[in-house]
């Protein structure tokens, strides 16, 4: 079994997860390979939820399978296709089921995603959201009623290190760390210069959260521009851009992987943050790539 | 005010298909200024209607009337002698013009040949924005007079979402500005960024209750 997340969180010198993306379709064979993959090679295996707006198998379908299978999953909800009943029942329904954390995320907009013509919902926001989890924690539902049986997650978060202003997005994480999260799960971060003064500031409000910095390996120069136009969050600088352009062709992934894994090297010997997740979406056969080539465990 | 567009031709050629005899009903309020539904769109609509109907061989009898408010019931009772002559009326006013006229000559079709589209205000010539969802539940001390409701593409109450772009623009369109980060900056400029770093609950999305009704109260 593996050992619970929140431990893991206290005791972990670096903290290393991954994501497990859902499949458009009821075919789950392709997570299970991925789960059994990962399970003992990260600490926890994080589902997003519908993301990018594109309709999948659910976040809660996958965490139930890593369940099963023996890993530790990272309940990943949004915002955005929810309102407050149907969150609260999916979380009652999690925590029934042994998932014992979750991330707490706006999610993208519909705009993004493929079903654009989606009513959004929005009903709360991530701030909203971390202090719904703790109400439910304390044994009562959002409308004050008691629970029978209630809720104990590990609560986490994002944040965007590299936002343009930085100002704006800070007060938010303020609010959500006031609201009271374990850890915080950046956006992909290529720049370490501003991951490490995202973490100098995260670290003067709060000495105890644990920082996780997103690791989303780029395997070409057309991918990265893609990205930077496409992606919500994500600025991938022109260095980077230059390093994927100028290595021959068919070589894109494991210079991607080459990249990704320097990076967490960097990150974990100059302890920047207190360790890494890494997204690696339609390629998660090649996280332990990832994970040898950056000497992890 | 309130914003509307006019609906495709194609979309009123379709619906008015039936008939040999309309009245094109105009609003001279909101949907005047935002160059919608006012006389003078009244008769472009009039006019395209039938040069299309001729040029399809179907030849069709527009008439034109418009009132000064088309959600007062006393204003649309002015048209009621054109409205008797026709078949059926389109509307080129918002949707309470629109159902207005529909409940007061229930024996009529009531078409729309405009979307309303939202509440806003004129930002340069030509251009209108959305400034206001009318939530019942007003939140505009809290953000500098910006409000994030209806301008943050999703509604957020505690601050901007990680899809913000670079130099402060929404994740939605390169175009537009973050609402937040607007707030942010309103905020700083009088000093009140404390109101900014509050809690605000979720809110009540209830406080209308749809449809809406308000009693005023006797002075």
């Amino acid at each position: 079994m593996a050992k619970p997340f929140r431990e893991i969180l206290k005791t972990k010198d670096f903290i290393v997860t991954a994501e497990v993306g859902p499949v458009k379709g009821s075919s789950v064979s392709k997570a299970i390979e991925h789960i059994e993959l990962l399970k003992d090679k990260v600490d926890g295996l994080n589902v997003t939820d519908n993301q990018s707006s594109v309709m999948r198998y659910p976040s809660l379908g996958v965490c139930l399978l890593i369940k099963e299978h023996g890993g530790e999953p990272v309940f990943q909800v949004t915002c955005r296709d929810r309102n407050r009943l149907a969150i609260q029942a999916d979380l009652l329904f999690a925590y029934s089921r042994g998932i014992n954390n979750v991330l707490c995320l706006t999610g993208d907009s519909i705009d993004v995603g493929d079903h654009k013509e989606a009513k959004q919902v929005f009903d709360l926001d991530s701030v909203q959201l971390i202090h719904l989890v703790h109400t439910m924690n304390s044994g009562k539902d959002m409308a004050g009623n008691e629970l029978d049986g209630g809720i104990d997650f590990c609560i986490g978060t994002t944040a965007t290190p590299s936002a343009d202003p930085l100002e704006p997005q800070l007060i938010k994480v303020e609010k959500k760390l006031k609201a009271g999260v374990s850890f915080i799960q950046t956006q992909a971060v290529y720049e370490l210069d501003e991951l490490k003064r995202f973490t100098e500031l995260v670290r003067n409000m709060d000495g105890k959260v644990k920082i996780l910095a997103g690791i989303v390996p780029v395997i070409g120069a057309k991918m990265a521009a893609y990205m930077n136009e496409n992606v919500p969050g994500i600025f991938i600088p022109q260095h980077l851009i230059d390093e994927l352009a100028q290595a021959p062709k068919g070589t894109g992934v494991s210079k991607g992987i080459e990249i990704a894994a320097r990076m967490i090297k960097q990150i974990k010997e100059e302890k920047i943050c207190d360790g890494v997740h890494i997204m690696f979406i339609g390629r998660e056969e090649r996280v332990p790539e990832i994970l040898e080539a950056a000497g992890l465990p | 005010m309130i914003i509307a567009e006019r609906k495709p031709m194609e979309e009123i050629k379709q619906f008015i298909a039936p008939y040999k005899k309309v009245l094109v009903a105009g609003c001279g309020t909101c949907v005047t200024v935002c160059w919608a539904g006012g006389e003078k769109e009244v008769a472009v609509l009039a006019s395209q209607l039938r040069l299309a109907r001729s040029a399809e061989g179907s030849e069709i009898s527009v008439l034109e009337a418009t009132v000064e408010r088309q959600c007062e019931r006393e204003m649309v009772a002015e048209i009621k002698d054109k409205v008797a002559e026709v078949e059926a009326v389109i509307s080129l006013a918002c949707g309470s013009g629109v159902q207005t006229m529909a409940e007061m000559f229930e024996d009529k079709p009531v078409l729309p040949a405009v979307n309303t589209t939202f509440i806003g205000m004129p930002e340069k010539e030509g251009l209108w924005v959305e400034m206001c969802g009318a939530c019942g539940d007003c939140f505009l001390d809290r953000t500098g007079g910006i409000c994030p409701i209806v301008r943050c593409a999703k509604g957020l109450l505690n601050g901007p979402c990680g899809g913000t772009r670079r130099g402060g623009k929404c994740e939605i369109d390169p175009e537009k500005d973050c609402a937040w980060v607007l707030i942010y900056r309103r905020l700083e400029k009088q000093g009140r960024l404390d109101v900014m770093r509050k809690y605000y609950a979720p809110k009540n999305y209830r406080a209308v209750k749809r449809p809406g009704k308000v009693q005023a109260s006797k002075a």
